[in-house]
């Protein structure tokens, strides 16, 4: 009898029983415990990943929390959130770390897509994985921008008008378009509702996508600070102990900033135009979108055309589906791409500086400088990233993880640089 | 190197523990965000003019979101409910203890079975076996002092805190 | 290199609203301020005063209810009392009718105007604003509306005051709808205080800075215990990286 089932290896019995039956905690082991073989050489930038799960969470469990205290009604909105803010028991932490929270999963997704791209995390054969992540990335984007509508203050009601106006510059149709998001000829109450709706919604997705998003990194494995194939087992150490408890390091220090932020700058990232409730008949002096979307902003305001104006900003986020095919270099870590370093510094500086000018007043300066970065963007990618593969000699790779003996030519290559040279 | 594994181990129980300890901590402000809120404890009591009242009529009020049943007993109604067997009962209590003035009965309207609201204060609504309140729900009867004397319910009907501020003005909470 | 890359990313929300729009007025040293901050009970107190006084005759403070001011440090009579001062509406009734009653502590402070309408009529078309969020609401916060308190001086002759405006030197275009509020005495303070202008702004200002952030020093209080915790674990697990991780970095060697 005994011998017919096929029996997990747990000590524990009851953990045994279980997973031969449901192999849940075999999956776990696969996923983040001992069977899941991982690079030894990572360094601290590979913490964000998990950082960001740790984020969606927060956000999933603060926000629960906060829709059992919230109206979604026009007339009751901003004072429902005052009522969390004042009266709900410990109501003004959960809000204050939900609003502070939305900031930070985009600090740690931002340093998650950097770290990407400097150690081209997004190349063969992990460009799904890289899609993946862009795709969570745009709901991130989405949800954001749907849930800063829900407290009905200023900035919500207008940054909802105004982004959803984006849509009016599609051909014939953006009107009705418009009106059918907005669920009248303005952002009113049905608008309110269907935000709310979807704003609960999207998480969910976010967290089923994230699911692939691990699936399609389990296939291959993390990259690495090398950049090079990992061939031996001795290059290889358990998820568990080692980034357990090194991601648990990064975690605390994370948490330690977050809240300094929740609990002695709470409103530093936010406006204050938002704490003065909607009026659909004066438009606040200066509109400027959240810090995390600021650099798309100043894409769109740096064309003097309304419809190429919204092409480029959306333009702007497409163009990074297509980035493992724009990068035509064999090597992945900038490390040993001199001139890949230089210009990915300057993209880096060129993205904070959009960042900037997103939130001025566009006028003199700003302008020239927002249409030069703007321009900049495009050609980093479009013809920088195209271009280094022809003009750019790659350092020597080493052969291995650990042990880093120069080889020359393309023998030192990865097994998937040197199959695409032939 | 057993020391040494045992020191090791104890750190990084020690730091796994930490953040248990601090999880927990966390999830607090979530379970207590759904205990009422400043605003609702703040509207916990409620006053009510009850001058209007005639011998024998009835006024239902709400407090704390719940019914009140404020009844102006008659002589006999009164009369009645002192005569019961108090050992009979099923929660045994005299009617002296559950009022304040005798003309006065202050109840929760509330079944002290499942939490229904017993008819009985609208003219015509059916009063039950004992002259009360009758739960339609499962069928619980009370008498005039709003004790459970037949059906399913395990308790009288609790008496509310109150306290008469005037003759025509009692606070209930 | 790196290093400098971090802090950069780090520093991205800082630098974004480093130039933000912002009301060149006086600075104060005010005590609320910093990772310990406490407001100050008897200037929360003066500032009740100050607010119930003056400001209150246009301007609500709806999110404040009487039962709040337990904060300031009155005690449950003393707001019974000072709410029973206020007369509110209520209703309808049984027959279908609004009525007066004394204010109680539950009750929200009560608005000097009906609605929105009525304040706008009352004011010659310029909305006067809830002041329970003004500081929060505002770039610069509490020093934003001391400067404009006291910031109302004789014109320069090279600007002109139009009908209904009135000159104030920290406001933004110099021009504001508001006619002076304050005024040397303008309250007998009951602590004895000398009322000055500066005295009144200050402490009007500390009172709503109060209003939009009740919940401030339990905030801080939280937050230092809270910080303090993750720091302890941050260190702790540090260690625990470091021994774990000592026999692939030996290897290495």
């Amino acid at each position: 009898m005994k011998s017919s089932i096929p029996n997990s290896q747990f000590k524990n019995p009851v953990i045994n029983w279980i997973d031969t039956r449901l192999p849940i905690f075999t999956a776990m082991n696969e996923a983040v415990g001992t069977d899941h073989p991982t690079p030894k050489n990572l360094n601290y930038w590979w913490n964000f990943g998990s950082l960001a799960g740790v984020t969606l969470v927060i956000m999933i469990i603060t926000g629960i929390a906060l829709a059992m205290n919230y109206t979604a009604h026009v007339d009751h909105a901003f004072d429902s959130v005052e009522r969390i803010m004042r009266d709900v028991n410990g109501g003004w932490l959960i809000r204050y770390i939900h609003m502070n929270g939305a900031s930070f999963f985009f600090i740690v997704v931002y340093i998650h897509m950097a770290r990407s791209l400097y150690y081209g995390s997004y190349k063969a054969p992990r460009e799904l994985l890289w899609i993946l992540g862009v795709v969570i990335y745009l709901l991130m984007m989405a949800t954001a921008f749907l849930g800063y509508t829900l407290p009905w203050g200023q900035m919500s009601f207008w940054g909802a008008t105004v982004i959803t106006n984006f849509f009016s510059v599609i051909p014939f149709v953006g009107e009705p378009i418009v009106n059918w998001l907005l669920g009248g000829y303005t952002v009113d109450n049905p608008t309110l509702n269907r935000f709310y709706a979807l704003h609960y919604l999207l998480p969910f997705v976010i967290a089923g996508v994230i699911l692939l998003h691990i699936v399609a990194l389990h296939r291959f494995g993390s990259n690495n600070p090398l950049g090079i194939d990992i061939k031996s087992d001795k290059d290889m150490i358990p998820f568990h102990p080692y980034y357990t408890i090194k991601d648990f390091f990064g975690l605390s220090v994370f948490l330690a900033i977050f809240c300094v932020f929740v609990f002695f700058l709470p409103n530093f990232l936010g406006h204050p135009d938002n704490y003065v409730p909607a009026d659909p008949l004066s438009t606040p002096a200066h509109i400027v979108p959240e810090w995390y979307l600021s650099p798309f902003y100043a894409i769109l305001r740096a064309v003097p055309d309304k419809l190429l104006g919204v092409l480029a900003m959306f333009g702007a986020i497409g163009i990074l589906f297509i980035l493992p095919w724009l990068d035509r270099s064999p090597v992945r870590s900038a490390h040993y791409r001199p001139m890949y370093r230089v210009f990915y510094v300057i993209f880096i500086v060129n993205m904070l500086a959009l960042g900037y000018l997103g939130v001025q007043n566009p006028e003199g300066i700003y302008i020239i400088l927002g249409r030069t970065c703007t321009a900049w963007y495009f050609i980093h990618f479009l013809v920088i990233m195209p271009l280094l593969n022809i003009i750019e000699t790659p350092k020597a790779l080493p052969k291995s993880v650990s042990d880093p003996i120069f080889s020359s030519g393309s023998s030192g290559l990865s097994p998937a640089a040197s199959r695409k040279l032939k | 190197m057993s020391k040494k594994k045992s020191r090791r181990d104890f750190i990084v129980i020690a730091s796994y523990s930490m953040g248990a300890v601090g999880a927990g901590a966390a999830i607090w402000p979530i379970i207590n965000q759904m205990n009422p809120a400043a605003d609702t404890l703040a509207m916990a009591s409620t006053e009510v003019n009850i001058g209007a009242l005639e011998i024998g009529q009835a006024l239902t009020v709400k407090w704390r979101g719940k019914p009140v049943f404020i009844r102006r007993r008659t002589e006999n109604e009164i009369n009645d409910s002192r005569q019961v067997d108090i050992n009979s009962l099923r929660d045994p209590q005299a009617d002296e203890e559950r009022v304040q003035k005798d003309e006065w009965l202050i109840v929760m309207g509330v079944c002290t079975h499942l939490g229904c609201v017993p008819l009985g204060q609208k003219t015509g609504d059916g009063k039950g076996d004992y002259g009360g309140w009758f739960c339609p729900c499962h069928g619980s009867h009370y008498d005039i002092s709003g004790r459970i004397r037949k059906g399913p319910a395990p308790e009288n009907l609790e008496v509310p805190p109150y306290s008469f501020i005037s003759d025509n003005v009692i606070k209930i909470g | 290199m790196k290093r400098l890359l971090l802090l950069s990313v780090f520093l991205l929300p800082f630098t974004t609203f480093a130039a933000g729009p912002e009301v060149k007025g006086v600075s104060k040293d005010w005590g609320f301020l910093g990772p310990f901050g406490k407001y100050d009970k008897s200037s929360l107190q003066r500032g009740l005063q100050v607010y119930t006084e003056v400001c209150s005759s246009c301007h609500s403070l709806k999110y404040i209810a009487y039962r709040n001011l337990s904060d300031l440090g009155y005690n449950k009579n003393e707001i019974k009392a000072f709410a029973s001062s206020f007369t509110v509406v209520d209703g309808p009734d049984d027959d279908g009718e609004m009525f007066e009653r004394p204010g109680r502590p539950a009750d929200f402070f009560v608005a000097p105007y009906a609605n929105d309408n009525a304040a706008r009529a009352a004011n010659g078309g310029a909305y006067p604003p809830d002041l329970s969020l003004i500081t929060k609401a505002r770039g610069g916060g509490a020093n934003y509306l001391y400067s404009l308190l006291i910031g109302y001086k004789e014109p320069p002759e090279s600007i002109e005051v139009r009908e209904g405006l009135h000159y104030n030197k920290y406001y933004s275009g110099n021009l504001i709808a508001m006619p002076q509020p304050l005024y040397e005495d303008g309250v007998e303070y009951a602590d004895g205080t000398n009322a000055s202008i500066e005295q009144m702004a200050a402490d009007v200002t500390e009172f709503l800075t109060w209003a939009a952030e009740p919940e401030m020093e339990a905030r801080k209080r939280t937050g230092i215990a809270a910080i303090s915790f993750l720091l302890i674990m941050a260190v702790l697990s540090y260690i625990a990286k470091l021994q774990i991780w000592s026999d692939v970095k030996k290897k290495k060697a």
